[in-house]
């Protein structure tokens, strides 16, 4: 079926679907029925190709900083939103993008994938370049097991025709036989140096106890891009053996290591073009992603809103953020978005609440978050598992203090929406 | 005084899916309440074993960690079971409870040999039992946690259930037991981590731990308000 027809019709279904209150899922799954290539044939007419985006933590954030960064370069960018990281949703956030003819007017697209999603992808559509974050346990387990995740990834990686990024720090991605099994495109990598890698444990130093080791690459990628220290909002980061400052909005370890993968993604792209003064300062202006470290104004005090997926994801946060002079609030949900499995909180170590405690503990499982506090000697004010009630509680508590509230998923979306019809929301200041 | 109870975590390099963790922090920290000592000790593949073991504890694992601890566990299979001979506590949970059974035959074919503890045998499935599940044991009552397993265990004649299935799969999904018991040794499916929210599970197995080195257990008061809310919740949740 030509272009402009799946196009037409695609819109009308489209806008009908948005005059009901409908989500993307639908009009996407009728252009995926009616003509099923189309967004491949329409991806094909990208001058600089299509760029995935893939692993368990971070996808998001880092997808929107590439985007960022290219744009920067001067490259009109095509990406799907959050929440729609599937097939079906990149067929959607198409329509929303060509104009009536089916002309998609970008040069490159940044697609954010599930790694399940992504396999089936890049049957369709060979991406030009990938960037793969990592691996790690994730409590909605809908793969089974990380080896299994892994693999996956490796074969992205192999339908990649001019470049893959791995984090070379990641034990799997990094790994002698990750690389080896990709055979045709260039393969390059980011990481950390060996004094800032103790701040990032990978998913094997949480569960094994050599929590910070450092952890030495293969020697097989043609290029690196590192992270060589940060320090407050400032991070130096080395490639191309020079090293360059870089001053953040962007708050939290793994944000910064994100922000690295961006770089070395966007240096793979833009090669010899690349304008450097204009992508530092575009990285400087990047904001957090809805609900990934965003810092709210509440009464006039900040409120930090960050969002926990997975255990590795949670200590991370935990380690980033200093809770002294902030009051802490937890919600934890268990729909099927976060997860309906609580084991994963005690792979969590919540030792540095200690001193300072939880106020208040809400969502679903509240009761379960609690419990896990308990058994790490972490004093808990109150627990109210009703969302709206909690957050009141903990505002109530509160005042006068900056305030911190680790979430899932399905918490976060509760308490931004209590927030908005409030009105005890200022403003969203970073 | 000091009244050292050692607590011996079995693989935790290898087999530790999620919240295994939980289940080692739980007697940990139960044992401090209770007025003991614990000592937390560690036993990866080609350790030494240590002596003088009072309870121990095992987690689930990928297929690569099973692949990797199962050679390492025959050569302790003996020890294992003289240990248990004499009364000494174990919670098996998931992988491991699969490899104190006799064996485990793998979706794709192989067999991996098991140490024979428990008398239960395990067929690798192509459907995961996953999902939120409820158990009743004889005599703690009800008991609730998570199951994520393909692999469907069966109970031979020697072996006696832990729980009964109230809600989920259990075992295999077609019997209605869930985990095995032999002598003190406890295999179960549920994940939770399962202790946590079982707190008279994990003393069941203190109690023993510690009747085994002093003689007897004299509990201390601890709050489980909050594991009993938890419980309570857990048991309304959508599978
Ligand atoms: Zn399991």
């Amino acid at each position: 079926m030509p272009i402009p027809l799946t196009t037409a019709l695609g819109k009308v279904v489209r806008r009908a679907a948005l005059a009901r209150g409908g989500g993307s899922a639908f009009p996407g799954l009728f252009v995926e029925r009616l003509d099923p290539s189309y967004v491949r044939r329409v991806l094909a007419t990208l001058p600089r190709g299509v760029v995935v985006v893939s692993g368990t933590n971070g996808k998001t954030t880092t997808t929107k900083i590439v985007v960022d960064l290219l744009e920067s370069q001067g490259l009109r960018v095509f990406t799907n939103r959050t929440g729609s990281n599937f097939v079906r949703g990149v067929a959607a956030a198409l329509l929303g993008a060509v104009d009536l003819r089916g002309h998609l007017p970008a040069d490159i697209a940044v697609l954010e994938l599930d790694e399940a999603h992504a396999v089936h992808f890049v049957k369709e559509v060979a991406p030009r370049y990938s960037l793969l974050l990592n691996v790690m346990r994730d409590q909605l387990d809908r793969f089974g097991e990380i080896d299994h995740t892994a693999r996956m990834l490796q074969s992205i990686a192999r339908a990649t025709t001019d470049a893959v990024v791995v984090n070379r720090d990641d034990p799997r991605l990094g790994a002698q036989a990750f690389a080896e099994g990709i055979v045709g495109p260039a393969l390059r990598s980011y990481g950390t140096s060996i004094e800032v890698s103790a701040r990032f444990p990978s998913d094997d130093n949480l569960y094994g106890g050599s929590e910070g080791a450092p952890h030495p690459a293969p020697a097989v990628y043609v290029d690196d891009t590192q992270l060589d220290s940060f320090e407050g909002d400032r991070a130096q980061i080395s490639y191309a053996g020079g090293a360059h400052s870089a001053r953040l909005m962007l708050t939290g370890v793994y944000n910064v290591l994100n922000a690295t993968a961006a770089i070395a993604l966007t240096r793979a792209v833009l090669g010899d073009d690349l304008r450097e003064p204009q992508m530092l300062e575009a990285l400087s202006k990047v904001r957090p992603a809805f609900g990934r470290g965003e810092t709210l104004q509440i009464d006039g005090q900040t409120c930090a809103m960050v969002l926990v997926k997975n255990p590795a994801g949670f200590r991370l946060a935990l380690s980033s953020y200093d809770p002294a002079d902030t009051a802490t609030m937890i919600a934890i949900n268990d729909n099927y978005a976060d997860g309906r499995d609580m084991s994963w909180l005690w792979d969590v170590d919540f030792g540095s609440l200690r001193a300072g405690g939880v106020t208040t503990v809400g969502g679903v499982r509240a009761y379960d978050m609690a419990l896990r506090l308990q058994y790490d000697d972490v004093p808990v004010g109150g627990v109210t598992p009703d969302p709206e009630r909690a957050l009141e509680e903990f505002l109530g508590a509160t005042t006068g203090q900056d305030k911190r509230i680790y979430c899932t998923y399905t918490a976060m979306l509760a308490i931004r929406k209590v927030l908005g019809t409030k009105g005890a929301l200022d403003k969203v200041i970073a | 005084m000091s009244r050292p109870v050692r607590i011996l975590q079995l693989y935790p390099r290898d087999m530790n899916i999620y919240g295994d963790w939980g289940n080692t922090l739980v007697l940990k920290q139960r044992l401090t309440w209770h007025g003991y000592d614990p000592q937390i000790l560690d036993y990866n593949p080609g350790d030494a074993f240590p002596d003088d073991v009072d309870l121990i504890v095992g987690g689930g694992g990928q297929d690569s960690g099973q692949g990797v601890i199962v050679d390492d566990l025959q050569g302790l299979g003996p020890r294992l079971h003289s240990l248990a001979g004499n009364g000494v506590p174990m919670l098996v949970v998931c992988g491991l409870y699969q490899l104190f059974g006799h064996h485990f035959d793998t979706v794709d074919g192989r067999r991996l040999p098991g140490i024979g503890l428990l008398d239960v045998h395990t067929v690798g499935g192509t459907t995961r039992l996953i999902g939120n599940i409820t158990t009743r044991h004889p005599d703690v009552g009800d008991l609730v946690g998570y199951e994520n397993h393909s692999g469907k265990t069966y109970l031979g004649a020697g072996a006696q259930p832990l729980a009964t299935v109230v809600q989920g799969a259990g075992n295999n999904g077609e019997d209605g037991t869930e985990g095995a018991q032999h002598h003190h040794v406890l295999g179960t499916y549920l994940h939770g981590s399962v202790l946590p929210k079982n707190p008279r599970l994990a003393d069941l197995l203190l109690e023993q731990a510690v009747r085994n080195r002093y003689g007897e257990f004299a509990p201390g008061a601890i709050d489980d308000r909050y594991a009993d809310q938890a419980r309570r919740v857990a048991m309304t949740r959508p599978r």
